[in-house]
């Protein structure tokens, strides 16, 4: 890292000194396996359940009397089931990034942010994947629409749709995603097995590490795979979202037809996905007191790659609006034209707010080392982000080529139960692993401690 | 506890503890230059000099993966022409019916899936996991294996291995414990 001013700029260490190997494990196993759990806990939780109880209820009733109490009508045939789709999705792939490319490109910070960016990711996915299930009214039917199996009507999906594509996108990367994060999790639920006072919480964790003991001839192995899961997962992490904006750019709407789409989509969710991470780190840290782990640099380094990623979404819009122009094709224009200045230009202007301009704060020092800054920030990103797909999707679809077949959009109160449900399906999930899982990885944690390092030898 | 006055009919093996990586890599080192072959070292993390050190490197999982990943991109390929030209050949936007290209996404995630199963079930079975039960456990200071200190077996199946002999030697390398590991 260059250092111009070492008085005010000295890099925090990415753990803070004086931890040992058991400070370590009883620091992150201790929040597990203790008795008392935070007020804010529940307070969350029993929020979290609300919402979900909001889901039940518009699930429910979408079984019962169909799409009709959404308000997707055509033109807008695609509406609050994509949007939600495409943003819990983008939302699950920084824990990805996380964990395998921060990981090939040897950045020692992500160590202490990998275990819960992929509980993220996961619970994440599993928000996203409601929306597809149940968008047509008819979840029963998905399994003969989408997968592949000898039915007795003998009919097969249609590969040649990116819909498909993204059933094997979504799924392989939900199926990959865990795979990575149970095996990151093998030695630490063998720790915990190793910790636990009392039987049943031995057995259940017992059963959980398969019966890891640590040895030699495992750990190679197991690094061994951990390096080619991770070298599997980056391009797998790049092509999910890729294949989500196939969903759109197969398409022939202006507005969707797009070549810059794959790169602009992926900068996105890893944008949006790092926004997620931060709102969820910097609220973790405090209720835990995990400061000395997840430490301010693990903070600014995330605030920077936001910044980063932010840009790259800025160029996106940009480019959108050059080829609205450029193309002098006049669906095009008048597309970006509309989007700007149509029945839903307070949309498209407030997400350049919270995506473009409020994102430039993290040029400056003070906002990226503040906890407070920064999670404003993330927070200004994860509603800009919503926005996004929401003009990408509405305002593409309700004028298209023929005035006659112009509409509005009015999404329902059954839309909005939906989504608020899948928050808090999401939250209810990840503090129940937050509760019943170490949220860091404490064996990767003690490769940090000062302990750890080799003496006498050569390597390290 | 030094096991050496209360001797047990038959023993899997002896355990070592350090309290240091340095220590545990130094003694594998030295027990594998001794002779021994039937080691294995415990350790809270992974320690690469460790398995370096008792002559440990299996490779098989690359070519286990490899298999793996080619065994999905055949089946995505597989999968999707015979969907289209064999089982339900349909005319769709006048593409023909081998418009391989769009097989590329189905089959590019299959070959993921496939090796990503492969490695972790390949990791899984190669270890010999789930084994709850390994007589290592029995020894009770071996649950700091999982948090803060290093172990060093030597089996009792080792050529090698004489209870004594083999005890002494893993004293006088630094060893802050030696157990006997009841089978």
């Amino acid at each position: 890292m260059i250092n111009p001013k070492p008085a005010t700029y000295a890099p925090v260490p990415l753990i803070e000194p004086g931890h040992t190997f058991s400070s370590i494990t009883d620091k992150i196993g201790g929040v597990v396996l203790t008795m008392k759990t935070p007020l804010s806990w529940f307070i969350v939780v029993s929020i979290g359940l609300m919402l979900m109880g909001g889901l039940g209820l518009a699930v429910t009733w979408l079984l019962i009397k169909g799409t009709g109490i959404w308000g997707v009508n055509i033109p807008i045939g695609w509406g609050f089931a994509i949007i939600n789709f495409v943003w819990w999705i983008g939302i699950g792939h920084a824990g990805t990034l996380i964990s395998a490319i921060l990981l090939l490109l040897k950045q020692g910070w992500r160590t202490s942010i990998n275990r819960f960016a992929e509980g993220m990711t996961i619970f994440a996915v599993m928000c996203a994947g409601i929306f597809p299930l149940i968008h047509t009214g008819r979840p029963w039917l998905a399994a003969y629409w989408l997968f592949p199996y000898p039915n007795t009507m003998a009919i097969w999906p249609q590969f040649r749709s990116p819909l498909i594509w993204d059933v094997f996108a979504v799924s392989t990367y939900f199926t990959v995603s865990l795979l990575f994060w149970y095996v990151g999790l093998i030695p630490d639920l063998a720790t915990l097995r190793d910790k636990a006072k009392t039987r049943p919480v031995k057995m259940a964790y017992g059963m959980l590490a398969l019966g890891w003991r640590g040895s030699a001839r495992h750990w190679q192995r197991y690094e061994h795979i951990y390096l080619l899961l991770a070298g599997l997962s980056t391009p797998l992490v790049l092509s999910v979202h890729t294949v989500v904006s196939f969903d759109f750019a197969i398409g022939i709407i202006p507005g969707w037809h797009a070549t810059i789409f794959p790169p602009y989509f992926v900068a996105g969710a890893i944008y949006a996905g790092f926004a997620m991470v931060l709102t969820l780190a910097i609220p973790l840290r405090k209720i835990y007191h995990l400061e000395d782990f997840i430490t301010m640099r693990h903070l600014e380094n995330m605030g920077k790659v936001t910044l980063v990623t932010g840009l790259i979404v800025a160029y996106g819009y940009i480019s959108e609006a050059f080829f609205g122009w450029y193309s002098a094709n006049k669906y095009e224009g008048f597309m970006i034209w509309n989007r700007m200045t149509g029945p839903y230009w307070y949309m498209y202007w407030t997400l350049i707010l919270c995506n473009i301009v409020t994102p430039q704060l993290l040029w400056i020092r003070r906002v990226r080392v503040s906890p407070l800054g920064l999670f404003l920030v993330a927070m200004v990103v994860n509603v800009g982000m919503w926005l996004e797909r929401f003009v990408i999707v509405v305002t593409s679809l309700h004028r298209d080529f023929l005035p006659s077949s112009w509409g509005m959009y009015y999404p329902t109160i059954w839309d909005f139960m939906t989504f608020f449900g899948t928050i808090g399906m999401f939250l209810v999930l990840f503090f129940l692993f937050v509760r019943f899982l170490p949220m860091i990885s404490i064996f990767e944690m003690r490769t940090m401690a000062p302990e750890a390092k080799l003496t006498g030898s050569e390597g390290h | 506890m030094d096991a050496a006055h209360s001797l047990p009919p038959a023993t899997y093996g002896l355990l070592a503890e350090f309290d240091t990586p340095s220590a545990l890599v130094a003694a594998a080192r030295r027990a594998h230059e001794a002779g021994y072959r039937k080691l294995d070292t415990f350790s809270p993390y992974p320690i690469e000099e460790a398995w370096e050190a008792i002559g440990h490197h299996d490779r098989r999982l690359s070519l286990i993966v490899l298999i793996g990943g080619l065994t999905g991109l055949a089946t995505g390929y597989g999968l999707q022409e015979w969907v289209h030209q064999i089982a339900y050949p349909i005319n769709i936007a006048g593409k023909p019916l081998n418009s391989w290209p769009q097989f590329v996404p189905v089959m590019f995630e299959l070959t993921i899936l496939f090796a990503a199963l492969s490695a972790v079930f390949g990791m899984i079975i190669l270890n010999g996991l789930p084994q709850p039960y390994h007589p290592v456990f029995n020894v009770p200071r071996f649950e700091h294996a999982s948090r803060d200190k290093f172990f060093l077996l030597v089996e009792s199946t080792d050529p090698k291995f004489d209870r004594a002999r083999t005890l002494d030697f893993l004293k006088g390398l630094d060893a802050s414990e030696v157990n006997d590991v009841e089978p």
